[in-house]
């Protein structure tokens, strides 16, 4: 495409492509990238940017514990949401926590997007047996909802390893456990578009020359399966990461060590009754913002990305 | 149609050998069965008698027989916490979470409905648009978050509502409800409003899309233009045309809300089976995990195969496709 194209520099063709086109023009996009963008990027510097380090006890004192937010009686200005019952500040927490969540978020949709994507294409193009045998299986798994899957394999995961490994591993084994979950959307999505390349004339031509079969699934097919993947990875990533959260809450996932913004909340509820209401209320509303944007990218993406609905 | 339901039923009988066949290894691959059952200080020889009285030598396939002989009838076994039979544990803890997912499964249909019907009727007026935006919000917060503001805003700060556990039953035999008493309901209304919220978005947009679609057909059109009121247009017509989609996304969200009661009870301590699910997973309980499993698969399954019959029924183009 490049050499019969007229040279244009990358910048122009990035400028002229339609999604980037749609993008620009579409107001509720631009404001959730803005949002996603700086709440991801907040917490993936969050050592740099919090006022604390929540893990270095010599910042920490307990005498600090359980102050308000600063603009509540009894509140100090250097800690700007409150700090929590172990005297941590809750803004440098929440980075922290924040941080956490969404590599684990980000890990667990790339494991299920490469299993499902993998066994999507293979599944596509071999067919018979194997496409039936995959996709039975994608079947069954897709009758159990995720969630409860997830707390499943999360157990059976924490109950293989030793105990004193437990709490070290809780972040991989979570991730496996949310990966192995999600990777049914991924199949199903790339085998149906997986069919449709199949029966091109470029897939044909690529064959009659000669190219062995895994060449063409990964050079020729899975490029062209990818727009629909990225729509899927941007919801399913919104869902990895309250998938991560409930775990946590739930006690299943993050140990309180390494707080992620799941085990935040869970611990923050504890102390509801007693009126503490920031040591939840922060990290909740920090979920839902993360969440809600990169929910509204999704949805943007998903209309941008359908040529029927242009 | 015989041949229809044949196949789905044996698409139905190999999705639960799948699951029976996880929830049998759950029991040789997770922790070892004599350790859970006998104490530290157990002599090797009881030990050795206790695998050969549970049939733990004999050949794995044998093995797997067995225990499916035993899950037919309903036997998983002692729990290795409590000790007691865990079908009685999981009977006994059924009610609570039915009646929850009874209250709220009411909750989101006719809230979901009607909003989803207004919606759809008066698209473009500001209460639509309000009703939308907050639905979007409704789908992007996690249930427990919902639960906990829930818990904050009318037990700890209103003080209107208890803010856990369940209350005012009263006995049928081996049914405990406690939907017969004031007190029964205001424990149950807010894990209910909580569990509900998600399908009740999930049913609203699904009405609306539905209503949006059915009033461009021609037979509204000829409808209108034979002079009928609103009323009989939207409801005896428009309406009755959406059901159909509609239905089948209920029953097969009535799965998600038995799934979600999981995240919904131990917010509330509700003591149903999702409670006993999570503590079980807590304490490695094996035989009340891999019952859990299969129930719910049972449930899935079921509820999947009563909704395909259904449509099949009601919706006669898939019948020619078959």
């Amino acid at each position: 495409m490049q050499n019969t194209d007229k040279p244009m520099s990358r910048w122009q063709r990035f400028k002229d492509n339609d999604i980037v086109w749609s993008f620009f023009h579409s107001p509720g996009a631009v404001i959730a990238a803005t949002i996603a963008t700086v709440v991801i990027l907040a917490c993936i510097f969050a050592p740099l940017i919090a006022p604390f380090d929540p893990f270095d006890p010599a910042q920490i004192s307990l005498w600090d514990g359980k102050l308000p937010p600063a603009w509540v009686d009894g509140g100090q200005p250097q800690y700007l949401l409150g700090t929590d019952n172990q005297g941590r500040d809750m803004l440098s927490t929440i980075l922290y926590g924040g941080r956490l969540s969404i590599l684990v978020g980000l890990a667990a949709v790339c494991l299920g997007m490469v299993l499902g994507v993998t066994l999507g294409v293979v599944s596509g193009y071999v067919g018979g047996v194997t496409d039936a045998v995959i996709m039975r299986i994608a079947d069954v798994q897709l009758t159990i909802p995720g969630i409860l899957l997830a707390i499943l394999i999360n157990g059976i995961g924490r109950v293989v390893l030793p105990l004193d490994m437990r709490d070290e591993f809780a972040v991989y084994v979570v991730v496996l456990a949310i990966g192995l979950t999600d990777w049914p959307q991924f199949a199903r999505v790339t085998r149906g578009a997986t069919l449709v390349e199949a029966n091109k004339e470029y897939v044909q031509a690529a064959r009659i020359i000669g190219l062995p079969g895994w060449l063409i699934m990964l050079r020729h097919i899975l490029p062209n399966t990818l727009r629909p993947v990225l729509v899927i990875a941007t919801i399913g990533l919104a869902l990895a990461i309250i998938a991560e959260a409930t775990l946590s809450f739930l006690g299943q996932g993050i140990p309180p060590t390494t707080p992620s913004l799941g085990t935040l909340i869970r611990v923050g509820n504890e102390y509801l009754f007693s009126g503490l209401w920031w040591i939840t209320f922060f990290p909740a509303i920090a979920l839902v913002v993360l969440v809600f944007a990169v929910n509204l990218l999704g949805d943007w993406m998903r209309d941008a990305l359908n040529p029927k609905l242009r | 149609m015989f041949f229809f339901i044949l196949r789905r039923l044996g698409q139905s009988l190999l999705v639960m050998a799948i699951v029976s066949a996880v929830s049998f290894s759950l029991f040789n691959f997770v922790g070892d069965p004599v350790n859970n059952m006998v104490g530290q200080d157990a002599t090797r020889e009881q030990r050795i008698e206790i695998r050969q009285q549970l049939g733990l030598d004999d050949p794995i396939l044998s093995q797997y027989t067995r225990f499916l002989g035993n899950m037919v009838q309903g036997d998983f076994g002692l729990s290795y916490r409590i000790k007691r039979p865990v079908d009685d544990l999981i009977l006994e803890r059924l009610p609570a979470t039915l009646e929850l997912v009874f209250v709220s499964a009411v909750i989101a249909l006719v809230v979901g409905i009607t909003l989803g019907i207004y919606t759809g009727i008066r698209r473009g007026t500001w209460a639509s648009r309000a009703i939308l935006s907050v639905s979007l919000v409704g789908v992007s917060l996690p249930t427990f978050i919902i639960g906990i503001a829930l818990i904050y805003l009318f037990a700890v700060h209103l003080r209107w509502l208890p803010s856990s556990g369940r209350s005012g039953t009263i006995d049928f035999g081996w049914w405990k409800t406690s939907l017969l008493t004031v007190d029964g309901w205001r424990a149950i209304i807010l894990p209910a409003i909580t569990l509900s919220l998600f399908q009740l978005t999930l049913i609203l947009r699904l009405v609306r899309a539905e209503m949006l679609e059915v009033i461009q057909t021609d037979f509204i059109k000829f409808a209108r233009a034979r002079g009928l009121s609103e009323r009989a247009v939207n409801f005896r017509h428009a309406l009755r045309n959406t059901l159909v989609p509609v239905i089948t996304i209920i029953g097969l969200n009535t799965g998600g809300l038995i799934a979600f009661s999981v995240i919904t009870e131990t917010v509330f301590q509700w003591p149903g089976t999702g409670l006993m699910f999570i503590q079980a997973v807590d304490f490695v309980d094996v035989p009340i995990m891999a019952a859990y499993l299969v129930f719910v698969a049972l449930l899935f399954v079921v509820i999947n195969l009563v909704v395909d019959i259904l449509y099949f029924i009601v919706d006669p183009r898939i019948r020619l496709g078959g």
